[in-house]
């Protein structure tokens, strides 16, 4: 337990326990995107995207 | 229009690939004449013979070609490079007959094993796996590459990347398809379900789907149409997980580079464990995320209504993205895996319900204000009913993944039956709509040869999914319940041959609803192919007249 910054001691440590509040942040983030009320416009009108061709 | 001016000349990649198809027909006959077995010998031969036949299809095709490569637009507008999503949708259809036929086949032979003729290339160990990559790897797979080139096409307004690269996907895949297949008749099989083929298979389909990621990617970053349309995410999605579970569960060393047979890095649990994140994976985003994708394109288009949500768009891709790479311990429950990933891989799975559900209703809300039109358009009813039965099926799995009932359904014909109302009602129904939308368009067709033989198609093959996985239900349960049966002393109830025997009547009427779906495919291609041949050509506008975009 020397040294603290290893690679493996990130890998086994750090990394394995931060990607669980990591991957929930940006999938709120994703969320608050989705529903982020300036979007609506943009949203509605990729909606339309298949019938727009041609 | 003629450019007299420029001189012909074959373009890096026509000369490049030419050359390197050459050279791989002269390793391909070295290595023939030195295979260890015959079934790889086979293989080199017909890698060979294809490779010259490649490098002739090049040379030919430069000849016959105009000085200019295909312009990327004319007179403003897109000209959207069609051929190879004809040449998928082609090889669709026969690997779906094909495919079906050998599901047929093996159904009677669990009813009357007398029809594998004790015969080692028709024995049922060989055909399942036949069976299984025909209709998901060759039916599924043509499907997904010829309504991703084209949906990526007109949805970012822009002709597909790459000159020879399309065809190089299309054709190359089918070549993977056919050695694969043969590969399972000789008996060449790595033994890991739904990744059979062997080691240089597995090479061969690593070259050919990067390609395919390249022309993808290559087709939106050149987009015309500011926003990436959702359907083309799912598609990206599923072109770029399934590299990445092809890599992660395929790395193996060859017995010799002469030779089919190769074992797998992994070993034990570890390689169960990798065999299971593939193979559910497979499921969600070979047969789940780029069928969604054909779903969020393919009934708007049809049903000419917009994405019911596109907010629920989003959050279904991501929800679907984060959770189902976790779901695959499911298939691995009561065994030598570690507990907890039992209960984590359930735990993904059920949380599954919530996005799968969330897709659902997002495809079929997209009928609001057209709901009339189920009536009278039974293309626009496959899609429908094909997304109904997405929920269904995406219900009973989470269901089945729950550890109590998975003790009673694991290893029984509940799993072939959840299996099939996924892959003949969900992935069936929506690949059938989307051919039959997909032809007339890119045939330039007023529409199908005849609505009312898509009505005949729609009602059998629906028969014979019903016939299908209720028998299979019903069978599945019993033969549980009958293994788990105990007397008042303790003892098992019922010999394992009793059980089979409890299941006949099951199988054959399993076969009969097989047979149904067989039948509804070949409706279809007399379908497609009158459509194609007799089909009312769509009113082209003289170009002149075309409006400016």
């Amino acid at each position: 337990m020397k040294a603290i910054l290893t690679l493996d001691n990130l890998a086994s440590g750090l990394v394995t326990t931060i990607w669980t509040p990591i991957f929930v942040a940006i999938f709120l983030a994703i969320i608050a995107y989705a529903f982020w009320p300036r979007n609506k416009a943009a949203f509605d009108e990729a909606a339309n995207l298949p019938l727009r061709e041609e | 229009m003629s450019q007299p001016s420029i001189s012909k000349s074959m373009t890096i990649g026509e000369s490049g690939l030419a050359a390197v198809f050459a050279v791989t027909a002269f390793l391909c006959v070295i290595a023939s004449a030195k295979a260890l077995d015959a079934a790889f010998a086979f293989h080199a031969a017909l890698s060979a013979a294809a490779s010259v036949a490649a490098v002739f299809c090049i040379i030919n095709r430069y000849f016959d070609r105009p000085a200019e490569l295909a312009p990327a637009e004319i007179n403003g507008r897109p000209n959207y490079n069609l051929g190879p999503v004809k040449f998928s949708s082609v090889m669709a259809m026969f690997w779906g007959i094909a495919g079906f036929l050998v599901g047929l086949i093996i159904a009677s032979q669990l009813a009357w094993p007398a029809l594998n003729f004790d015969l080692p290339w028709t024995s049922f160990g060989r055909l399942r796996p036949l069976h299984t990559s025909a209709v998901i790897f060759a039916f599924g797979g043509n499907v997904l590459i010829a309504s991703s080139f084209y949906v990526v096409q007109r949805s970012c307004r822009v002709r597909l990347a790459g000159d020879l690269a399309p065809w190089f996907v299309v054709v190359g895949y089918n070549f993977f398809i056919l050695i694969a297949g043969t590969g399972y008749l000789l008996g060449v099989t790595q033994s890991k379900e739904y990744a059979e083929p062997e080691w240089y298979a597995d090479l061969w389909l690593t070259i050919v789907w990067v390609t395919y990621l390249l022309v993808f990617l290559g087709t939106i970053i050149k987009r015309k149409e500011p926003h990436i349309f959702v359907a083309n995410w799912f598609y990206l999605a599923f072109i770029v997980t399934i590299a990445v579970l092809h890599l992660g569960n395929n790395p193996a060393l060859p017995v010799s580079v002469f030779g089919s047979k190769s074992y797998i890095a992994w070993g034990g649990i570890q390689d169960a464990m990798f065999q299971w994140w593939y193979g559910h994976n497979a499921v969600g985003f070979f047969l789940t995320a780029g069928f969604l994708a054909i779903m969020y394109y393919f009934i708007p288009k049809r049903a000419e209504r917009p994405v019911y949500s596109y907010r629920l768009s989003i959050i279904h891709f991501w929800s679907l993205i984060f959770l189902y790479i976790w779901a695959g311990p499911h298939h691995l429950h009561y065994t030598a895996l570690p507990d907890w990933t039992q209960t984590l891989g359930m735990t993904f799975s059920i949380m599954l319900w919530m996005p799968s559900w969330g897709g659902m209703i997002n495809g079929l809300m997209t009928l609001s204000g057209a709901w009339d039109k189920l009536r009278t358009d039974p293309v626009l009813r496959m899609l429908v009913v094909s997304v109904a039965f997405y929920g269904m099926s995406t219900f009973e799995g989470p269901m089945m993944s729950i550890k109590v009932v998975n003790s009673l359904s694991h290893y029984t014909d509940w799993t072939i039956g959840h299996v099939h109302s996924g892959a003949l009602g969900w992935v069936g129904f929506v690949s059938f709509g989307a051919l039959y939308c997909l032809v007339p368009w890119i045939w330039n067709r007023k529409g199908l040869y005849s609505l009312k033989l898509v009505n005949w198609h729609f009602w059998i093959a629906t028969l014979g999914i019903v016939l299908y996985i209720s028998a299979m239900w019903v069978s599945g349960i019993l033969q549980g319940l009958m293994w788990r049966a105990y007397t008042s002393l303790g003892f098992l109830e019922y010999s394992f041959i009793e059980t089979v025997e409890a299941m006949h009547p099951f199988y054959i009427i399993r076969a009969a609803g097989g047979a149904l779906f067989l039948i509804g495919s070949l409706i279809m291609a007399y379908n497609l192919w009158m459509t194609v041949r007799v089909g009312e050509a769509e009113v082209q506008m003289p170009v002149a007249l075309q409006p400016a975009e």
